[in-house]
């Protein structure tokens, strides 16, 4: 069930768009924030409220790289993978954070701290390699410095 | 050398806020324009000064709008497509981050002379800076009555909004960034009818990309002749080039539309870092074809970089040096690529894995003499002409010129059973 909160989210969000479905997204993106993930349930609380069927729905929640229709942690690592960052040594970075968190690409450690995913080119080229962690953008980053890093997440 | 699109952008990576761009000559050119300009007046501008859209594609920004219907009743629409994720590109965020209303301004101006009623920001979801500085630039635009119903007291209204998106390099691609925005999966429309005609909500749409966008006020202000004499080349204007890999000094520089490569390279990039050597590189981002030291001398304007066989594309260049694996570096290019395909044509969806699979088995030693033939024949079928966008001839581009400039490299793979390169790195 959706929350209430969740609910006046996408209402507003309604009266934003000339045809309900247009806030798919925005709808997908309200519940994620919640509740971090988009579980079957929430995908067919989203089909009701938007008048959509739950198939509809889950296509495009499944398209996007960053809805997440598995349960992730608490914070989520973005590595880029992408090519200026493959140049500078990204592959570096992947295996310190699969040392250091004993997890791999779509993985989350038990605790529920750290989920780690690949991402594409986070646009920030000219000082790879980059990753972010939830809304924390890292630059010109070594192996070295990613367990400082990651100190800063609970 | 004037640097009209970032000269005023704080060195510190701080925004320049609303008082501070007034203070600079901000909205001046949106109150010459409400005053003294008719909507057509703009456009045939910026037609005249024949700027080029700075998004990949180098479609003439004025003809694009021209195609806009007048004077048909209901809304219409003007979009920003700052979904900046070509890899290796990394230009539109300095101006998102650092001149906001730069932006905006552009986008009135834009709106005005197609005489749209909506605007929207179309922006990637990693750029929370500009994600927030766009939020509070809007916000002031319409405190200083520069947005909402009658604009600096003229008869134009235009109402604005912010949209995240939620990762997907399609969206980039105009009629996918359409259907993103209707809240649909972002795979692209059939053409015609162009977005000018029937595009967001089956209304007439414009959408450019950011860099473009942010010219229109300095062109209302300056005109076409001072336009056209920023560049060095026919294509007027500076643009905002960039490096990245490995160079002494990768960055993003605004300069003359046309200078060298060489110059980028040398004079900006701080040439290569000691110890490793320049093979080549993509001078526009990943969908664009390798050049080589060879091409040093050509003009990085769009047909310079067009008659040396790649595209100028979005102008910032990755560099392939001697200790990466050409073949890695395609590998991982068409990586991407496989994964962004929205899976909504065969060739791209079918297509895309297969490369990346043939160049992976290269990568891992078990590639084989036909691989070869196989990788060149899927830069035919899945160049243009055979797929519906151009998201698979686009990633054609690095892998058809990486075997014509690096074919030796493949071979050695094939004859060697490894990747030479000692860093082999995936």
């Amino acid at each position: 069930m959706l929350s209430a909160i969740e609910i006046e989210k996408i209402t507003h969000e309604l009266q934003q768009v000339p045809v309900k479905k247009a806030a798919c997204i925005e709808a997908l993106k309200i519940v994620q924030q919640e509740r971090r993930w988009i579980s079957d349930e929430s995908v067919a609380d989203i089909a009701v409220i938007l008048e959509m069927s739950t198939a509809e729905v889950d296509s495009v929640a499944t398209f996007y790289n960053l809805i997440f229709r598995q349960p992730v942690g608490r914070h989520v690592i973005l590595l880029c993978d992408s090519i200026s960052c493959y140049v500078m040594g990204y592959t570096g970075l992947r295996q310190r954070l699969n040392e250091i968190l004993l997890i791999g690409y779509g993985q989350t450690t038990p605790d529920e701290r750290f989920t780690l995913l690949p991402n594409a080119c986070l646009g920030t080229c000219d000082h790879a390699p980059a990753l972010m962690i939830d809304d924390d953008l890292y630059r010109d980053i070594q192996p070295g410095d990613l367990e400082q890093i990651l100190e800063k997440y609970h | 050398m004037e640097r009209p699109l970032t000269q005023h952008i704080p060195d510190n990576g701080a925004a320049l806020h609303l008082r501070e761009y007034e203070a600079v000559g901000g909205y001046t050119a949106l109150r010459k324009a409400l005053r003294d300009m008719e909507p057509a007046q703009v456009s045939t501008l910026i037609k005249d000064a024949n700027l080029k859209g700075r998004g990949g594609a180098g479609f003439a920004t004025g003809v694009k709008w021209s195609f806009v219907p007048m004077n048909v009743p209901g809304p219409k629409y003007l979009i920003a497509n700052a979904d900046e994720m070509e890899p290796g590109t990394f230009k539109d965020r300095w101006l998102l981050e650092g001149n906001p209303h730069q932006l905006l301004e552009g986008m009135i101006l834009a709106a005005y002379a197609i005489q749209a009623t909506d605007a929207f920001v179309f922006l990637r979801w990693a750029y929370k800076d500009a994600a927030r500085e766009m939020r509070r630039a809007i916000a002031d635009a319409y405190t200083a009555g520069y947005l909402g119903k009658n604009i600096l007291g003229s008869a134009f209204s235009l109402e604005m909004q912010l949209h995240t998106g939620v990762g997907r390099y399609m969206c980039g691609e105009e009629t996918a960034l359409l259907n993103s925005l209707e809240g649909k999966r972002a795979t692209p429309r059939a053409k015609p009818p162009f977005p000018q005609v029937s595009g967001l909500f089956g209304k007439p749409t414009i959408v450019n990309n950011v860099e473009t966008l942010c010219w229109i006020s300095h062109i209302v202000n300056n005109g076409e002749a001072w336009f056209k004499s920023l560049s060095y080349t026919a294509d007027g204007g500076t643009k905002i080039y960039g490096v990245s890999g490995r160079v002494n000094k990768p960055g993003a520089w605004e300069l003359p539309m046309g200078i060298t490569m060489r110059e980028l390279l040398e004079e900006h990039a701080g040439g290569m870092r000691n110890g490793y050597r320049f093979r080549g590189a993509l001078p526009g981002g990943a969908s664009t074809d390798f050049l080589t030291d060879a091409h040093l001398d050509v003009k990085m304007d769009f047909a310079g970089v067009a008659a040396a066989g790649s595209r100028l594309g979005t102008g910032t260049m990755v560099v392939l040096d001697d200790h990466t694996c050409p073949v890695g570096f395609v590998h991982n290019l068409e990586h991407f690529f496989a994964q962004e395909s929205c899976g909504f044509c065969t060739p791209c969806r079918e297509g895309l894995p297969w490369t990346e699979k043939i160049l992976w088995s290269l990568e891992n030693g078990t590639g084989e003499p036909a691989d070869l033939e196989l990788l060149e024949r899927h830069t035919r079928l899945l160049g243009p002409g055979n797929t519906f966008c151009a998201l698979a001839p686009g990633a054609m581009e690095p892998l058809q010129s990486a075997l014509k400039y690096f074919r030796e490299d493949f071979e050695q793979h094939i004859k060697e059973k490894k990747c030479p390169y000692a860093h082999h790195q995936h």
